[in-house]
């Protein structure tokens, strides 16, 4: 089978899964609101401080709440040993990692964007100004996380603690791709020429292939060891 | 051994931290043949049967099938397993189970393919009902489905009649056999219940504590007295 029909296999099924048990987008997604809550008591929504941290703020956020989902990625894998079926079945553990990165992504994606309303109301910031370069950031930050998470998610997936673990190992390695996420969704809100912050773009686009190709090259280790 | 081995192992070993689940294990397996792999708990029979499946890497040295590494599509594509756990999404349907492997395993025309296993495995009218609905047997049923509808010419056994309820264990039973005039399939069972590997083999091989303390074809005598194989090549677990 080809690789990428293998890989769209396996991330379709992912998804048709999530969409029938809702155990991901659910608890992720209220999380999310919940943490957003808590924020938005923390600081004052019309303040200018809250409007330069807001990026910030979002990214926390999408990232607690990205690493419940990425948990949840290879331990769906668990039940029935299904994870041994996909190890053996003639497809590279490439093919396994990008589906299921693919199917992250997407995921991940969808909790941001069902967030962004109640981010606009709870800290008074105008996220559809530029929502197309808002979508790029979005897209390419969270393709970095999501990568890296994917491939820890498989290497903690039989680690008793890896609910602890997965953030633990994920957020150290994901700081270049947060950070420059940060930085230009903080841009985007307050307004100012992005033009001016395109080094922080491509060291997102280079983190994202870096660790792209990294996890593509590793996760067959990973898989069988 | 006439004919060329179709899997070979050679001096393999295998590690978990500093314990050696297997121990400089030399096997050969013919083509057609019907390997039972017997051993007491913790003998390595499921670690030798995880690494014939290309779950996991030896340690040291190598198994090679005709010469090809384990881990090669083309292999993987060879072999269907059978496992204690049924490896299928309880969330799927049994038909979008099939579905799904179908398409890893890149099998044309899948869905008269599929049609046909869930009516030789009793799920047509339950197709599409999920997997968790599935009563214990239905599930082992659709495992049985999941393993052999790409007709591998490999079967790998781990303990595969121990969870089976009567109609499911009759169905392998038939499966393994294969009417006559069909091509015969390469097996390796791995079992606890002497009786019922000594029926089915060609050949018996013995781990004990990580190594092969027996193998030899199954013969007359081994089937007069099967506990006999254990007295005499396996010592008894501490």
């Amino acid at each position: 089978m080809g690789f990428l029909r293998a890989t769209l296999a396996i991330a379709l099924k992912d998804l048709r899964i999530e969409r029938r048990s809702r155990e991901v987008l659910n608890v992720a997604f209220s999380f999310a609101l919940v943490v957003l809550l808590l924020f938005s008591f923390t600081f004052d929504p019309s303040g200018e401080e809250t409007r330069a941290m807001s990026g910030g703020l979002l990214w926390l956020v999408f990232s607690f709440a990205g690493t419940l989902a990425l948990n949840r990625s290879f331990a769906r894998e668990t039940a029935n040993q299904c994870l041994d079926a996909l190890v053996s079945a003639p497809v590279s553990g490439a093919a396994v990692f990008l589906g299921k990165a693919l199917a992250n992504a997407l995921l991940l994606l969808a909790l941001e964007l069902a967030c962004l309303p109640v981010f606009g109301i709870f800290y008074n910031v105008r996220w559809s100004v530029s929502f197309g370069w808002l979508l790029l950031v979005m897209a390419l930050g969270t393709w970095g996380f999501t990568v890296v998470g994917t491939v820890f998610s498989a290497l903690t997936v039989n680690v008793a603690l890896r609910e602890i673990m997965l953030p633990l190992l994920v957020f150290p390695i994901t700081v270049p791709a947060l950070m420059a996420s940060v930085q230009l969704t903080t841009v985007l809100f307050t307004g100012e020429p992005i033009a001016a912050e395109m080094v922080w773009l491509r060291l997102l686009f280079g983190f994202d292939l870096i660790f792209t190709l990294l996890g593509l090259a590793l996760v067959e280790y990973v898989l069988v060891g | 051994m006439s004919a060329q081995p179709l899997l070979c192992a050679r001096g393999v070993w295998k590690f978990f931290g500093d314990f050696a689940a297997l121990r400089d294990i030399d096997l050969e397996i013919a083509p057609e043949a019907t390997l039972a792999l017997l051993g007491r708990n913790g003998a390595g029979k499921t670690t030798l049967l995880r690494m014939l499946a290309a779950l996991s890497s030896p340690s040291r040295g190598s198994i090679t099938a005709r010469g090809e590494p384990l881990r090669s599509e083309n292999y993987r594509r060879r072999i269907g397993v059978i496992s204690h756990d049924i490896w299928i999404y309880d969330e799927l349907t049994a038909q979008e189970n099939l579905d799904f492997f179908a398409g890893l395993y890149g099998i044309r025309k899948a869905a008269v393919r599929i049609s046909q296993w869930l009516e030789i495995t009793g799920l047509a009218r339950v197709r599409h009902r999920p997997a968790r609905e599935f009563s214990r047997g239905m599930r082992q049923r659709l495992a049985i489905a999941r393993a052999f509808f790409h007709e591998p010419e490999i079967l790998l056994l781990d303990e595969p009649f121990t969870a089976l309820d009567d109609q499911a264990a009759g169905l392998l039973r038939g499966l393994i056999a294969r009417p006559s005039g069909q091509p015969r399939r390469t097996i390796v069972l791995s079992t606890h219940q002497l009786q019922e590997a000594l029926g089915l083999a060609t050949e018996v091989a013995v781990l004990d504590r990580g190594r092969v303390a027996f193998r030899g074809p199954n013969t007359e005598d081994l089937r007069a007295s099967p506990g006999d194989l254990y007295k005499k090549f396996s010592e008894p677990t501490p």
